[in-house]
Parts: C-alpha cells; sequence; structure tokens
C-alpha cells in the first residue's frame, strides 16, 4: 500500500511540475493543487499506513490494546489541507483580478519590466 | 502566561483588535501600541536568555517531544526582539504614510498577522508548526502585498506568490520525508534520533530539500528573482516590513535547520558557499543597473542575504556570529532605508531616481538619516555594517577562503556606489522641475520618529558593538553546541 501510494506521489510531482512549467498561470494553479496534493499525501505515508484500525482507546486503559492508525500523521494532513485550501483560494482570486486587469495570464508577459499588452481600467 | 508565548499572542490579540476596529481609526493607535507591548515583552525575553537561561514552554502541558515546544535561545530572542522594533517603528511610520482607505482593508489587522507568523517562526521549536508559521506569515504577506490596487501590484504579487508557495510545499514534503524516516517533529528531538542513524541518500535528500524551500524565501541566489520584481509594489510601510523581516525568516530558518537538526556535510556546505558568493555578486550588480530607489534597495537585500548565508556555510562559531550580527544590524537598517524612500517619495513626488533631486537642501535633516542606513548597509565604520562585515571577512580569513573574503570586500564597495547613486541622484543634484517639484511641508513627525529612532539604533550598535557581539558569540556558540538547547527542550534525561 505505501508502495502505491509512494508511486502515485511521484507521479503527482512530476504532473505537477510539467504544468508549472508551462508558462500559463491557470496551468501553474493546476499544477500547484496537484503539487499541495502530493506533498500531504507523503505527509500521510510518511505516518505509516494501518488499514481499517481507527486509533481510539478503549474505556479504562492507558494505551491501545492492539496497533492502530498513526492519528499524528491525520492531524498535520488537515492541518496542511485547510491551510493549503485558503491559500490556494487566495491565488484564485489573484488570478482572477489579474485576468481582469491585465486581459491574459500569460506568466511571461506578467513579469515585471515588460508591460502587458492592454490594460483595462476597472 | 510564559514570556515564550506573550510576543506571539500580543500580536494575534491586535490582529483581531484592529480588524475589529479597522473602521473607527482606532486601529492605527492599537497598533503602535500593540508592537510598543511586543517590543517590551521581547526585552524581557532577551534579558532572561541573555541571562544564561534557554526559555522553554511546552504548549498544553505535552511533554517534548510529544507536543510543541516553543524556545527561546540567543538567536529567537534577539529575532523576536527586532521583529517587535522594526514593527513598532513601522506602525508609527504608518500613522502618516496610509490613507484610510488602507487602514480599512485592513493594513493593520494583517500587519499584526505578519508580526505573529514572524514570531512563531522565530520562536517554535517543532518543525511542523514552523510550517504553520510560514504559513501564517504567508497569507498576511499576500494580503498586505495586494492591498494596493496599481497593476504594477499584481505583476509582482503574481511570481511573489506563486514561488513562496512552492517554498512552503517543499518545505512541507521535507517535513514529512523527515518524519517518515525519524518519527518526531521536534527540533531537539530530531537532533538525537539523526544522531544515532547513518548518513543516508534520503537525508542528504531531505537537506537539499529544506535548502531550496527556505533558499526560495531568503531569495538566494538563483531562487531570488520573485523578490526585485514584487518589493518595490506595495505600500511603503508594507515594503518597509518586508523588506526587513521575511527574508530574514528564510535566512533565520536555514541557520536554525542547517546548524540544529542537519548540520551541513561538506558538499552541501560547498554548494551552499558558492550561493551565497552568487547572492552577494548577482545582487549588487543587479543594484547597480537599477534607478528606481525601491528597486536598488530590493536587489541589496539579496545581496546582503549572501553574507548571512556565507556566514552558515563557513560554519565556524566566530562566522555564525558574524551571520547573527548581520542580521540584526541588516533588519534594522534595511528597513529604515525603505521608510526614508517613502520620505523621499513624499516629498520629491517620485522614487524613480530621474525624476527627483534637490532633497540635500530642502530637506538636510533626512539627508543626514540617509546616510546613516546607507553608509552602515555599504560597511562604512564605525557603523554596525561594518562590525558585521568585518567579522564576517575576518571568518573566511580564518578558513583561508580567499574568494569569500575576496567577494564581501568587493561587493561591499559596489555597494558604495549604489549608495552615492541614490545620493548623487536623488539628494545632491537640483530636482529637474525646479524647486517648485519639491512638497515644501515639513517631513511628518512620525516619519522622523521612525526614520531617528531606527537610525540612532544602528549608531548605537556600531559605537558599542561589545555587547552585541557578546550576545551574539554566546547565540553561536549554541547553535554550534546545541547540548544546552537540547537538554532545555527534552529535559536532563535525554
Amino acid at each position: 500500500m505505501e508502495a502505491l501510494l509512494s508511486g502515485l506521489i511521484g507521479l503527482l510531482f512530476a504532473a505537477a511540475l510539467y504544468q508549472m512549467l508551462s508558462g500559463h498561470f491557470l496551468r501553474f494553479l493546476l499544477g500547484l493543487v496537484m503539487i499541495s496534493n502530493a506533498a500531504t499525501l507523503s505527509v500521510f505515508v510518511a505516518g505509516r499506513l494501518t488499514l481499517g484500525q481507527s486509533p481510539l482507546i478503549p474505556k479504562g486503559a492507558d494505551a491501545p490494546l492492539v496497533e492502530v492508525a498513526n492519528a499524528l500523521p491525520q492531524a498535520l494532513v488537515l492541518t496542511a489541507i485547510v491551510i493549503g485550501l485558503g491559500l490556494f483560494a487566495f491565488t484564485l482570486f489573484l488570478a482572477i483580478r489579474a485576468f481582469r486587469r491585465l486581459g491574459h495570464l500569460n506568466a511571461n508577459s506578467a513579469l515585471p519590466g515588460l508591460r502587458p499588452r492592454k490594460e483595462t481600467h476597472s | 502566561m510564559s514570556l515564550v508565548m506573550l510576543p506571539i499572542l500580543i500580536a494575534f490579540t491586535a490582529a483581531i483588535a484592529c480588524f475589529l476596529t479597522r473602521r473607527t481609526g482606532l486601529d492605527r493607535f492599537i497598533s503602535v501600541i500593540a508592537s510598543a507591548a511586543h517590543t517590551v515583552v521581547s526585552i524581557q525575553l532577551l534579558i532572561a536568555v541573555a541571562g544564561g537561561q534557554i526559555v522553554v514552554t511546552q504548549l498544553g502541558d505535552w511533554p517534548a517531544p510529544f507536543g510543541i515546544t516553543m524556545v527561546a535561545d540567543g538567536l529567537s530572542a534577539a529575532m523576536t526582539l527586532i521583529t517587535g522594533i522594526t514593527g513598532l517603528a513601522v506602525s508609527i511610520y504608518s500613522l502618516s504614510d496610509l490613507g484610510r482607505r488602507t487602514c480599512f482593508s485592513g493594513f493593520h489587522a494583517l500587519f499584526h498577522l505578519l508580526l505573529a507568523g514572524v514570531t512563531g517562526a522565530f520562536l517554535t521549536g517543532d518543525l511542523f508548526n514552523l510550517y504553520v508559521w510560514f504559513e501564517v506569515m504567508l497569507i498576511a504577506s499576500f494580503g498586505l502585498l495586494v492591498l494596493n490596487k496599481r497593476p504594477g501590484t499584481l505583476r509582482g504579487a503574481m511570481p511573489y506568490v506563486a514561488l513562496n508557495l512552492l517554498s512552503t510545499i517543499f518545505f512541507l514534503t521535507a517535513v514529512g520525508m523527515l518524519y517518515g524516516l525519524t518519527g518526531s517533529l521536534n527540533m531537539a528531538h530530531l537532533r538525537v534520533t539523526l544522531d544515532t542513524m547513518e548518513p543516508s541518500l534520503t537525508l542528504s535528500w531531505i537537506s537539499v530539500l529544506l535548502l531550496l524551500a527556505f533558499g526560495i524565501k531568503s531569495a538566494v541566489f538563483p531562487l531570488f528573482f520573485w523578490l526585485p520584481a514584487a518589493y518595490h509594489t506595495p505600500a511603503f510601510s508594507v515594503s518597509a516590513v518586508f523588506a526587513g523581516l521575511l527574508t530574514k525568516v528564510g535566512v533565520y530558518a536555514l541557520i536554525r535547520v542547517f546548524t540544529l537538526i542537519l548540520p551541513l556535510d561538506p558538499l552541501l556546505a560547498d554548494i551552499v558557499l558558492w550561493c551565497a558568493i552568487g547572492t552577494m555578486v548577482i545582487g549588487v550588480l543587479g543594484a547597480a543597473a537599477q534607478t528606481d530607489v525601491r528597486q536598488i534597495l530590493s536587489f541589496h537585500i539579496v545581496s546582503q542575504i549572501g553574507y548571512m548565508v556565507l556566514g552558515l556555510a563557513l560554519g565556524t562559531r566566530l562566522a555564525l556570529v558574524g551571520a547573527i550580527f548581520y542580521l540584526i544590524h541588516h533588519i534594522i537598517v534595511k528597513a529604515n532605508l525603505f521608510l526614508i524612500a517613502g520620505a523621499i517619495h513624499r516629498i520629491a513626488g517620485h522614487t524613480e531616481l530621474k525624476a527627483i533631486g534637490g532633497l540635500y537642501h530642502a530637506r538636510p535633516v533626512l539627508a543626514v538619516l540617509f546616510l546613516i542606513p546607507a553608509f552602515s548597509l555599504a560597511g562604512f565604520p564605525p557603523l554596525s555594517g561594518f562590525w558585521a562585515k568585518y567579522i564576517l571577512i575576518q571568518a573566511s580569513l580564518d578558513l583561508q577562503n580567499w574568494i569569500a573574503a575576496g567577494a564581501a570586500l568587493v561587493v561591499g564597495l559596489l555597494t558604495i556606489y549604489s549608495m552615492t547613486k541614490i545620493w548623487g541622484e536623488a539628494f545632491w543634484k537640483p530636482h529637474p522641475d525646479g524647486p517648485g517639484g519639491l512638497d515644501h511641508r515639513p517631513i511628518p513627525t512620525p516619519y522622523i520618529l521612525a526614520i531617528g529612532g531606527l537610525a540612532l539604533l544602528t549608531v548605537c550598535i556600531g559605537l558599542f558593538p561589545a555587547p552585541f557581539f557578546a550576545f551574539a558569540e554566546q547565540a553561536a556558540a549554541d547553535l554550534i553546541d546545541p547540548t544546552r538547547y537540547i537538554q532545555a527542550v527534552l529535559g536532563g534525561g535525554a
């Protein structure tokens, strides 16, 4: 299971980097979603996977009786997902505003020093 | 409540209070008071740490390495205090700099959120927690960056946002891999665990990922392009706090991680060394080609980052002393220069060197206040930058690293060139529109207070470097040999 997920993470990283290097901001955003998913998945897998055993401690015991799933990476992943969602929403907003302002999302002409072809006032 | 958490709590509370009062105009005063409180608390923390103590709090009373630990050693405490001082100067300055509209959009709330993120990053002793603080800082900085609604801002913001997001994702991946390898996230515990492990390819890859992540954050060559693209666009108060603090969090993370958790192996140290030299040289050359005050200063941030990273790459005790001294000196000086750029803009109407001039005759006080940080940046004795550069060059000479020492000296000379360019164009030559092109109203008092206060601090460090040096030496000793740090966090049994 770990090996399978690790392969998937590698695939996601590769696809994400390919998208990010394409020079279009929208594709960059797609790549960003994928790469952040790859990163969260890798944190998740790093905690090792235990199938079908929720990390619950029975009443009266101090520690779980059987081998249970690692709860820490789940908490970390949850944090990372929430943060990632917020940042992605912001980036999407930025892209929309940039599109309205610049009329395009081509990263190469959005670089500083190069004037955009047309500027519309909003 | 523990002293370590107070600066963060103050900043967070201030952020909420400022957000609630943003339409009343009260927020600017809350902002100043909160920054002052942040500074006072940080001074207390620094005094506690300077007494030889490492202040540790285990959040929620979970013992390390299971809970989240907040730690203040010498480096962290010094950086926290500098954050407070920069915050105070900028919040005073912003009283006159920002219009009501920018305050309406929540400048002060975002500003204190940023301070909370920066302080948290300096004080945390947990790697995943560091990631969270980075994100807090990042989202606040995104907000601050786009408060200004000019189209140039968006063009600068896009590479800034893109590369910084990428850097945090690299960081997260590295954290995940490190956790998978060791089962721990507590920095002190990570060191203890990693000390028992053989060096492996996985560890090298983790080092490289972390290097890449913090390298983007701290704008090290060849990863710095987002910085000059973004830093000249936002409001002056914003760019001052960015210039002072943001990249330095990256440098702090580099120093912390690569001394405490994963000491650099010789190959990586060589790579970092060459990146540092590249950063110094390319940054200063980039600055020489610019004609806008803020763009010149932005490239100089890159160049100066090189010096700090050089200290880390050399890795000796003296080199780390130099890096810490440089961090402290640089934040004050660079924030101040950006504040002065704002004053120049207000008086002369622009920051483009071709369009301004005549400031020396019109505003001799501002001219003197400019010279202090400018000369300090270039490393004139007896200002703070001289001592910082002196220690670093001495450290490179001790290692007989002539290239590093030579690069540091030449870059210092080229820095003088850029500073004289600003001096000659903005202050010395007459204004292209004649005296009528200047705003003859007096400089607002908050400007003078903020700029003068920071300049005074620069002079103080320059004239009395001994206590700062002694403090930096203690901090560097703790970095080289983290036994004290580890014992403070994990307790004597570890």
